[in-house]
């Protein structure tokens, strides 16, 4: 019988190579790693068992060792290291396998010296484990709507808003040597699919691109530019 | 067509001549020596020489400044491509200033080889606008002398502004529809990717009818064999056909050096003959654009042979 499986939507990480890890602990003789029981357990790279793996392969340095539900909310991170405060004081470093945005939320509420243990690779799509897909870029300005469900700014290689461009050769993308398929014939075939072609041949103009010139906040539900 | 022809190659293309391009590529070097002998070798025999924006995302001298200067040191008229790789809106809109002052003629828009293909492969790409978008900026500053944001330009640019096709796209439809869009913002010219099939040539042709853009077919002549099987292998969607092969083959055979230059020249001047002189009788091709980078000598003799 045939399942269909899981899809879920997370920010996609991958583990640092062990000697670039070694080479940013080697200084320190107290370290206390942190996973991420979201996004890193899903990637099965910063879940319980990684942090337990990772503690092993640093041996007698490791001090301590916690999973947080989501190092990326605050408000869990006080909640799930609450009980440790003790030995993150005692911490020379903080060696975090979660994304970017954990890492960092992390350095922000401990004031330690952060190891990132994981690489960011993108926002994707889990559909099994090994099989990964990047499908949205953050841009702040989402078309799927009028692109057949199909983001053409991270699933097309160059990005255009009017493509295909002319590395497209027999459905497929120049950038991956033409083995993945190109956007823009995706585009094609559910536009086509929906009876919405006109909506292929509309001309979009440039992105306004200041949506995504500085570092974004909300606040109070109102997107902000730092200044 | 454009109301108004500001090059040569818009004028003679609204004259209803049948016109021929070439190509210069400039390389990795600090000097114009080489495009400067290459567009010598060019000029007379086409009415205008592409200048090509760092080809399969090589890292080479800038389109520009070698369209600047094979147009002052030669007089022969360049259409200088420039792709949306390597800049944002602002390069783009300052490069295209930088021509018109400089009395670049023609600009060929293209979104440029993906940096995969790189000799830099680490390098971003920009892709901040798409080609759709960069004809959309030229027609803005040719026509109403503004920017993007319908700022001011001193002065007029006047030039044209072309397009890249490509008859040998599958799926076509999804080709076809893309150039429209791209037609509908204001395109003056097309050029195309290499086609070595005359069918297939007029496959395309006739789809570009219902459009009333000057179309220019892209050929290759090949200096050798190798370089016949480098894009039947190498280049996706382009197939050359195999009795063409098979006579540059035999063609490599002859010992003596000069005979066996001959005798590849006769071979490609016999199949690009045969192949302009259909389209030129069977569709409404306003030109061909000869793209034989480092076979600039067959393009003399191509040209005279279908005059």
């Amino acid at each position: 019988m045939q399942t269909t499986p899981e899809i879920v939507e997370l920010i996609i990480t991958k583990p640092k190579a062990p000697e670039k890890i070694l080479e940013m602990t080697n200084p320190y003789k107290k370290i206390f790693i942190v996973g991420c029981g979201t996004c890193s357990t899903a990637c099965q790279t910063g879940g319980e068992e990684q942090v337990k793996e990772m503690a092993e392969r640093l041996g007698v340095k490791v001090i301590g060792k916690a999973v947080v539900e989501s190092p990326c909310d605050l408000r869990l991170v006080k909640r799930d290291l609450g009980g440790s405060k003790q030995l993150l004081e005692e911490a020379d470093a903080l060696l975090i396998l979660s994304c970017g945005v954990g890492a960092q939320a992390l350095a922000e509420h401990t004031g330690k010296i952060i190891i990132p243990g994981l690489d960011t690779i993108f926002i994707g799509k889990i559909e099994r484990i090994g099989r990964l897909y990047e499908r949205c870029r953050a841009c702040a300005d989402c078309i799927i709507f009028e692109t057949g469900g199909i983001c053409p700014i991270v699933r097309c290689s160059k990005g255009l808003l009017n493509g295909p461009c002319g590395g497209m050769a027999n459905g497929k993308c120049e950038a991956s040597g033409h083995t993945r398929d190109c956007a823009w014939v995706l585009i094609y075939n559910a536009l086509k699919q929906q009876r919405r072609l006109d909506l292929f041949t509309k001309f979009r103009p440039p992105m306004d691109r200041s949506k995504k010139a500085q570092p974004q906040e909300v606040v109070n539900r109102q997107v902000d530019r730092v200044a | 067509m454009p109301k108004e022809a500001y090059s040569k190659l818009m004028k003679a293309i609204a004259a209803g001549k049948f016109v021929f391009t070439g190509e210069i590529q400039p390389k990795k070097t600090a000097h114009f020596d080489d495009v400067i002998r290459v567009a010598k070798v060019l000029k007379g025999h086409v009415v205008a020489c592409n200048v090509t924006d760092n080809p399969r995302a090589q890292a080479y001298l800038s389109s520009l400044s070698a369209a600047y200067i094979v147009q002052k040191e030669t007089g022969m008229e360049t259409i200088c491509q420039m792709t949306v790789r390597d800049r944002n809106r602002l390069a783009l809109f300052s490069e295209v200033l930088g021509a018109a002052a400089l009395g670049i003629k023609n600009v060929l828009t293209m979104s440029g080889d993906h940096t995969s293909l790189s000799d830099n492969p680490a390098t971003m790409s920009v892709y901040d606008i798409d080609t759709a978008q960069f004809v959309y900026m030229v027609r803005r500053m040719v026509d109403e002398g503004v920017d993007l944001e319908g700022n001011r330009i001193d002065g007029k640019v006047r030039l044209h502004v072309g397009i890249v096709g490509n008859p040998n796209a599958d799926p076509l439809e999804v080709e076809m529809l893309k150039i429209e869009r791209k037609v509908k913002v204001g395109a003056d010219f097309m050029q195309t990717q290499i086609v070595f099939d005359a069918e297939k040539a007029k496959v395309f042709l006739r789809e570009m009818k219902r459009h009333s853009i000057p179309v220019l077919l892209g050929i290759f002549p090949c200096r050798s064999y190798g370089v016949a099987e480098f894009i039947s292998k190498k280049v996706p969607g382009i197939s050359v056909p195999k009795d063409f092969m098979d006579e540059l083959k035999k063609a490599e055979e002859v010992g003596n050096n000069s005979r066996r230059k001959s005798r590849i020249e006769d071979v490609n001047v016999r199949y690009f003959t045969d192949f302009i002189r259909e389209v030129k009788r069977t569709t409404h091709a306003s030109g061909i654009h000869i793209m034989a980078v480092g076979y600039e000598s067959v393009v003399k003799t191509l040209v005279e042979s279908v005059s």
